[in-house]
């Protein structure tokens, strides 16, 4: 039985009919209403922002906050691959329903039938109403859209703008929102960031801020709280999100009372460029896309390994029968189109096998030079060009002439705050929406999803379901930012901020942030098992304490003050990665990115244990040193059969 | 690698700013040009001075937070490149670097290094979208676009609004930025209709703003890291003129 708290309201009746039964159910707020009422929005990537301009456009008066200088620079923005829908333009046979399957399987049986099925359904209409707003997608001769295939899927359900898609979505809901701000239906500011979250009665009523260019502690007040902050992938130093990308918002609602579910599902994205050196601050991602055309290698023969190392040979010199194309050998079903967690433990295995192709020894090839002779330099040029550039830029080798070196690296955060069917979290009135929720991709996401489900959650479910609860609150006055409750929690930021800038350690915020990295890569990353895990707790214990006594913040609180910041951020960090190690413990499966060591087949894949895990895992604050309580949101199929993932036949 | 970083600091935006000199070694030629700040902030933070302050975010250049005028060029000696992507392997051992703000009316300095670019925001508020609320429009394959016309929108929709076009600009006009929204708009069917308004709100906009006037330089197209030509500006004249014809 499901505890009372964590209701996943998934609606009766058969899969296919749930949403639109639900919505049909749920209440609305009539116009002059929802002009009476407020909301706030964190973050203003493809979530918040389409959420945001959705809302506004609804009537609602909406404040939207970001860190950046600009909405538009939110981290979405800087996706690539593209956007997936059920559209079946291609006429090979995709459905909803393959795309909700394929999206299930590839996140290893570990997400709700209910959410998955509704994300599929509503992806045609984001499609459309992207194009309506503007965005550039890619064409076919004949003027209607194209498509591309992406990895765990045998269908071309891709929608694409060049290397761009993120960058472009983000345009579309960005103008949009600006559409609202000029009409007066969103505010925003920039420049803030969120500190913490308000209560009044056990409701999500507000927040306190932080005016990143005065200084300033500010607070807002509303009849609701919406969470698209993002994920929390830098808690390992290098990944491939932006460096202001943090999980502060995300780990602010889960002291004041929501959940967080499977803390410890992080994707590794197969193909990143590989590490450089000490100096590296972060890691740039290669398309999935990439894949299409790019086959990844490593050398059959040790000798040409060390030549490669010693850049005694080049790559293009081993002939290509003493190239192990690894994927195509272990997956030929799907070849280098298999999920990325299966790639990236691919890479994993060959590099430990000592196969690796740079001095590092964790770097593998991913060449397009067949590609390039099959369809010509023009027409991968058109394909990726921009990808190209971006890899010759940092790396000075030339992809059309030499192949790319890739490496897996943290880039997706499956878990997140934990939602409802609705996307309210368990704090009333309080919803989390894109990557900083939990519900859609189970142990795995499927590349051009993430997008998809930003812009579903955003354009397409919340306003929808927001609806519902406010419908109880039209009789709610605006929030008093003057209630006790928001002194309480704008005294202890300030408490907290006091605290850190007197520190005056001897290291400074990178020094400690790069010492959690490295434990979390190394215990909490790639292969995971008992005795790592628990050591991984211990030592983040031990950063914690090296924070709280050493960390050395210049500046004062009442100016702009990156250190500070990154020191906030950090502090936030270091939670966030106990968290996921205690939830990878718990969790003695392996199942999509999380690869227990104890528990793999023989060929080293991924062994689940779906007597004893196949349950969303909440965990619940209980105040500062103590540990938090694990709650169990079983999973029940009742539409997909259960089955080990095969990607070779 | 080591070079001698001279950069503008400025405490705020109401205090005068001047250039600070700064030696850096042991600079790998791999390292970006902003993780080699990062080392010198670092250091200037263990010897409890102030880091100097810059924005910068995605680090792969698309997200348009970083900017820098380096060795008197928007985001340094390269071509099609934003700041982040420039590298130590750029420069000489030894070079001097100096290191200043975009420097435009427009774009007030906050502290160091970093500006507000908020007036972009504004332009763009001014019109610079097509007027669809969420739901109820038609499905995407129902109006076909020629390719080539969604290719040069999407040249146009490159845009990052870095602001390089400006910062470089001798008038500080932002006409590139303007012409590449109005144009990534323009070229697609469904943009066209409020083509005319939204040149014409957009301009009056940015007029206001404080930004110059367009005097067919091209500096700004030299400087764009993605690449945006004067085309879009021509395109943008043109779009303009029919609005003020109508007049």
């Amino acid at each position: 039985m499901s505890e009372p708290k964590l209701s996943s309201k998934i609606p009766d009746g058969v899969l296919s009919e749930k949403w639109t039964r639900h919505k049909a159910t749920i209440k609305v707020v009539s116009p002059a209403n929802k002009r009476k009422l407020e909301i706030i929005v964190i973050g203003t990537g493809l979530g918040g922002a389409s959420a945001a301009a959705s809302l506004g456009e609804l009537g609602y008066n909406v404040n939207v906050f970001c860190l950046s200088d600009s909405p538009r620079r939110a981290h979405s923005i800087a996706a690539q691959g593209g956007i997936n829908a059920a559209k079946n333009y291609q006429n090979d046979n995709d459905s909803i329903y393959r795309l909700f399957y394929d999206t299930i399987k590839g996140g290893d049986y570990r997400s709700r039938e209910a959410n998955v099925y509704r994300l599929a359904e509503v992806s045609p209409l984001i499609i459309d109403q992207c194009v309506a707003q503007g965005v550039p997608f890619a064409r076919e001769y004949g003027g209607l859209l194209a498509n591309r295939s992406f990895g765990g899927a045998q269908v071309s359900r891709t929608f694409y703008a060049r290397g761009q898609t993120g960058q472009q979505l983000l345009l579309g809901a960005y103008a949009a929102l600006n559409r609202q701000i000029s009409a007066g239906n969103v505010k925003s500011y920039n420049r803030h960031e969120m500190l913490d979250l308000v209560l009044i009665d056990g409701k999500a009523k507000g927040i306190i801020v932080r005016n990143l260019e005065t200084g300033e502690i500010e607070r807002y007040g509303a009849h609701a709280v919406v969470i698209a902050s993002g994920g929390y992938g830098n808690v390992f130093f290098l990944s491939t999100n932006a460096m202001n990308s943090n999980g502060s918002a995300i780990i602010q609602c889960y002291k004041r009372g929501a959940f967080f579910a499977n803390p410890c599902f992080a994707q590794i994205h197969p193909t990143c460029i590989p590490v450089h050196g000490e100096q590296q601050s972060k890691l740039t991602l290669m398309s999935e896309s990439l894949r299409n055309d790019g086959r990844i290698w490593t050398p059959k023969k040790r000798d040409d390994v060390e030549k490669l190392r010693k850049k005694q040979i080049k790559p293009s010199q081993i002939p290509e029968s003493d190239r192990d194309y690894y994927l195509e050998r272990r997956y030929p079903a799907f070849g280098n189109l298999v999920p990325r967690d299966v790639a990236s433990r691919a890479a994993k295995e060959r590099c430990d096998a000592g196969f690796g192709v740079n001095e590092t020894g964790l770097a593998v090839f991913l060449d397009f030079s067949s590609a390039i002779e099959r369809l010509g330099q023009k027409v991968i040029a058109e394909r990726y060009g921009n990808l190209f550039q971006m890899y010759e830029k940092i790396t000075d080798v030339n992809p059309y002439k030499e192949p790319m070196q890739i490496y897996p690296a943290i880039h997706y955060m499956m878990g997140g705050i934990w939602v409802d069917y609705n996307l309210m979290t368990t704090i009333p009135g309080l919803y989390a929406i894109g990557e900083a929720n939990f519900s859609d991709h189970g142990g795995n996401r499927l590349g051009a999803s993430a997008l998809m489900q930003g812009l579903a959650d955003g354009y397409f479910v919340l306003p929808y379901t927001i609806g519902d609860y406010l419908s109880h609150e039209i009789q709610t006055p605006k929030t008093d930012t003057n209630h006790e409750a928001f002194n309480e929690a704008e005294n202890q930021v300030k408490e907290k901020i006091n605290k850190i800038l007197n520190i005056k350690g001897k290291q400074p915020v990178d020094i400690i942030h790069k010492k959690l990295g490295r434990i979390m890569w190394e215990y909490v990353g790639m292969a995971r098992n008992e005795n790592g895990l628990k050591k991984a707790i211990n030592l983040i214990e031990e950063v914690r304490k090296e924070f709280w006594s050493d960390i050395l913040v210049p500046g004062k609180n009442t100016e702009f003050n990156q250190e500070l910041e990154k020191a906030i951020r950090l502090a936030d960090f270091i939670e966030i990665g106990k968290l996921m190690a205690l939830d990878a413990l718990n969790r003695r499966e392996s199942c999509g990115g999380h690869f227990r060591e104890e528990m793999q087949t023989e060929d080293g894949e991924t062994k689940r244990d779906d007597e004893n895990y196949k349950y969303v895992a909440a965990w619940e604050y209980q105040g500062e040193n103590q540990n938090p309580t694990l709650h169990k949101e079983p999973l029940n199929y009742e539409t997909v059969k259960l089955s080990t993932r095969n990607y070779k036949d | 690698m080591k070079f001698t970083l001279k950069i503008w600091r400025q405490k705020n935006a109401k205090a005068k700013g001047q250039f600070e000199t700064y030696k850096i070694d042991n600079i790998s030629p791999d390292t970006s040009f902003l993780e080699m700040l990062d080392i010198l902030n670092n250091h200037l933070i263990c010897e409890g001075k102030e880091p100097v302050a810059f924005d910068h975010d995605c680090r792969e250049g698309i997200c348009g937070m970083c900017s820098l005028y380096i060795n008197g060029r928007a985001h340094g000696p390269d071509e099609e490149i934003t700041t982040c992507q420039l590298h130590a392997r750029k420069f000489k051992d030894g070079d001097t670097i100096t290191v200043e703000p975009w420097r435009s009316a427009a774009f007030p300095v906050i502290k160091d290094l970093v500006v507000n670019r908020h007036a972009f925001d504004q332009i763009l508020q001014a019109g610079g979208f097509i007027s669809v609320n969420t739901g109820g429009v038609p499905d995407g394959n129902v109006i076909p676009i020629a390719k080539d016309d969604a290719e040069e929108s999407m040249d146009a929709s490159a845009c990052i609004g870095c602001g390089a076009c400006v910062a470089t600009c001798k008038n500080g006009s932002a006409m590139l930025f303007v012409a590449a929204r109005v144009s990534a708009l323009a070229k697609l069917p469904q943009g066209k209709i409020e083509a005319v308004k939204r040149a014409k709100s957009m301009i009056a906009t940015m007029d206001e703003l404080g930004f110059g006037s367009c005097t067919n330089t091209q500096a700004c197209q030299a400087e764009c890291p993605k690449g945006i030509t004067i085309a879009h500006i021509a395109r943008l004249n043109r779009e303009f003129l029919c609005a003020k014809l109508k007049d």
